[in-house]
């Protein structure tokens, strides 16, 4: 028997049993969700021949035009160079992606928000998922790269899973503090692009690490660039150094931290934003 | 057997008014920074939606609430079915609800009607194998034929509520909320919708109805609450609340009150 109980006047430890219950059963919802992602993804691309494989032939045209550009700017090997990019630009692209995205988790849901009770973690699933399943497609032009230059991460790759596993859980923090945020205030999607579009050009994107020489010490500064490197570094072969891994963990705490006081304080008010 | 049970204790819901530009962040760091962040929070405009509602309901209760237009029965509604949380009071829900407010009812009108029943399915939790029957049963009570497999979008108004209240009661909720727009089915559609409607009642559980429609509201509830901005002003059976509602009682059952 489902029982539910709202007050007006609910304790601190109420508002946060709240908050718990909707991220537990926004999990037990989890095919909904999925289902919820993959829609989204199919009706962008209703009707159009290559479907979602655009996603793929898009970035793969972008990666190749860009490597052959800026390997000539930076004066680098193209050999070198592209695979780099490749990585890069598709994980960063993600990244981005979802932080933008996450803006609209709550928002874009209204119709769903105000004619239904339903666990807003839902939500924030649904727009972590659909973001997961653009990666998946994208991540096809990486191993296209990686064959066409025949290299290859070696054993270095699967130290990238607990890293991607730590992205998984920012995500759903993003969306949580982003929906809300972006619900109550409007003007917050904006700020927010502006911020992705100076935080891609102060991360090694489509520069490399090593060009900053003896700056390099700074990079674990940029949140952005310890989050990427912990799954980035694998991929290319190398390991993140252990300020990297230790700044990535501190940012993620942070931002779950921001991100569940914003979600328990949010949580009941975000159907009247709408 | 179940027991479905709603108990609302003294619930006033207030609507903070975020028009235009008082919603932007502006405002509100321009009101910290002076210091009147405080005062603004005061002396912001809020809409008083509803005030100090009381009243219980349980199994075998069909509740009709009438009132006019803005007197509060669909935020009354929507705060019965958990989406709108109370400012203060208390609101206890025991017993899965379903709730019918706007017509889209939360569909995606870009995605077929099958697309939306499946949708339903998972968000209700039926059974993976059980959601073929289900689909089954939703698309031939609602009569769309081959309509089924086409973007909700291309459906006429009517459809898209035979849809809306066919998948709605196609899962024997406890509690069933509803809003006035489903009397826009034509004659035939009412007919088969109070049938199933009655069925499910029957089944000992708990229906709140909005309408203007005081003939429905007579013959399908037994209480009715008359809304009056925000606050209870009758509450007791049809015919009483509805005669103070009109000033006269309701005159004698029409013919066909399902063509109203």
């Amino acid at each position: 028997m489902t029982v539910l109980e709202f007050r007006g006047d609910m304790s601190a430890a109420t508002r946060n049993r709240l908050a718990l219950l909707d991220i537990v059963e926004g999990i037990a919802l989890w095919r909904l969700a999925w289902s919820l992602g993959w829609l989204d993804i199919r009706l962008r691309y209703r009707g159009s021949i290559l479907g979602p494989f655009w996603l793929t032939l898009s970035t793969g045209v972008m990666i190749g035009s860009l490597g052959v550009l800026y390997s000539a700017l930076f004066h680098i090997d193209t050999r070198n160079y592209l695979p780099f990019l490749a990585l890069s630009q598709v994980l960063w692209g993600f990244i981005a992606t979802l932080v933008g995205e996450a803006c609209a988790a709550f928002t874009q849901a209204e119709g769903m928000i105000r004619a239904v009770r339903m666990p807003l973690f839902v939500h924030a699933i649904r727009t972590l998922l659909r973001n997961v399943f653009v990666l998946a497609h994208t991540i096809v032009v990486i191993v296209v790269v990686d064959v066409i230059f025949s290299v290859s991460p070696g054993w270095h790759a699967p130290l990238a899973l607990p890293g991607v596993v730590l992205w998984m859980f920012d995500g759903l923090a993003i969306c949580l503090l982003l929906g809300a945020f972006c619900a109550r205030f409007r003007d917050i999607a904006p700020i927010v692009a502006s911020i992705m579009q100076i935080a891609f050009f102060l991360t090694p994107v489509i520069w490399k690490p090593e060009q900053l020489g003896g700056h390099a010490w700074l990079l674990p500064l940029n949140p952005f660039f310890a989050i990427m490197e912990i799954v980035r570094a694998p991929l290319l072969g190398t390991s993140p150094s252990h300020t990297t891994w230790l700044a990535a963990i501190v940012y993620s705490v942070v931002l779950f931290a921001l991100s569940w006081l914003m979600f328990v304080k949010a949580r009941g008010r975000v159907a009247f934003w709408m | 057997m179940s027991s479905a049970r709603i108990d609302i204790t003294d619930v006033s819901v207030f609507f903070p008014l975020y028009h235009g530009s008082s919603r932007s962040l502006k405002k509100t760091v321009m009101a910290a920074a002076s210091g009147r962040l405080g005062q603004d929070r005061q002396s912001r405009v809020v809409v008083q939606a509803l005030r100090d509602i009381s009243f219980s309901l349980q199994s075998g209760d069909r509740l009709g609430l009438v009132g006019a237009n803005g007197a509060g029965k669909t935020t009354l509604l929507r705060t019965l079915g958990g989406i709108y949380e109370p400012v203060t009071g208390q609101v206890r829900l025991q017993g899965s609800v379903t709730t019918l407010l706007d017509t889209t009812l939360g569909m995606n009108l870009e995605l077929t009607g099958r697309e939306n029943i499946q949708l339903r399915g998972l968000y209700t939790g039926v059974a993976r194998t059980d959601i073929p029957a289900m689909e089954e049963d939703v698309a031939q009570f609602a009569g769309l034929g081959d309509f089924i497999d086409l973007p909700v979008r291309t459906y006429s108004s009517g459809m898209v509520v035979r849809l809306a209240f066919a998948m709605a009661t196609a899962l024997r909720p406890q509690i069933l909320l509803m809003d006035e727009w489903f009397i826009v089915g034509d004659a035939e559609f009412m007919e088969k919708a109070r049938d199933r409607l009655e069925g499910m009642v029957r089944g000992a559980e708990i229906m709140v109805l909005s309408t203007h429609a005081l003939e429905i509201i007579r013959s399908w509830c037994t209480r009715v609450l008359w809304i009056d901005q925000g606050r209870i002003r009758e509450d007791g059976s049809p015919d009483e609340v509805i005669a103070a509602y009109l000033g006269h009682p309701l005159p004698a059952p029409a013919p066909a009150p399902a063509a109203t």
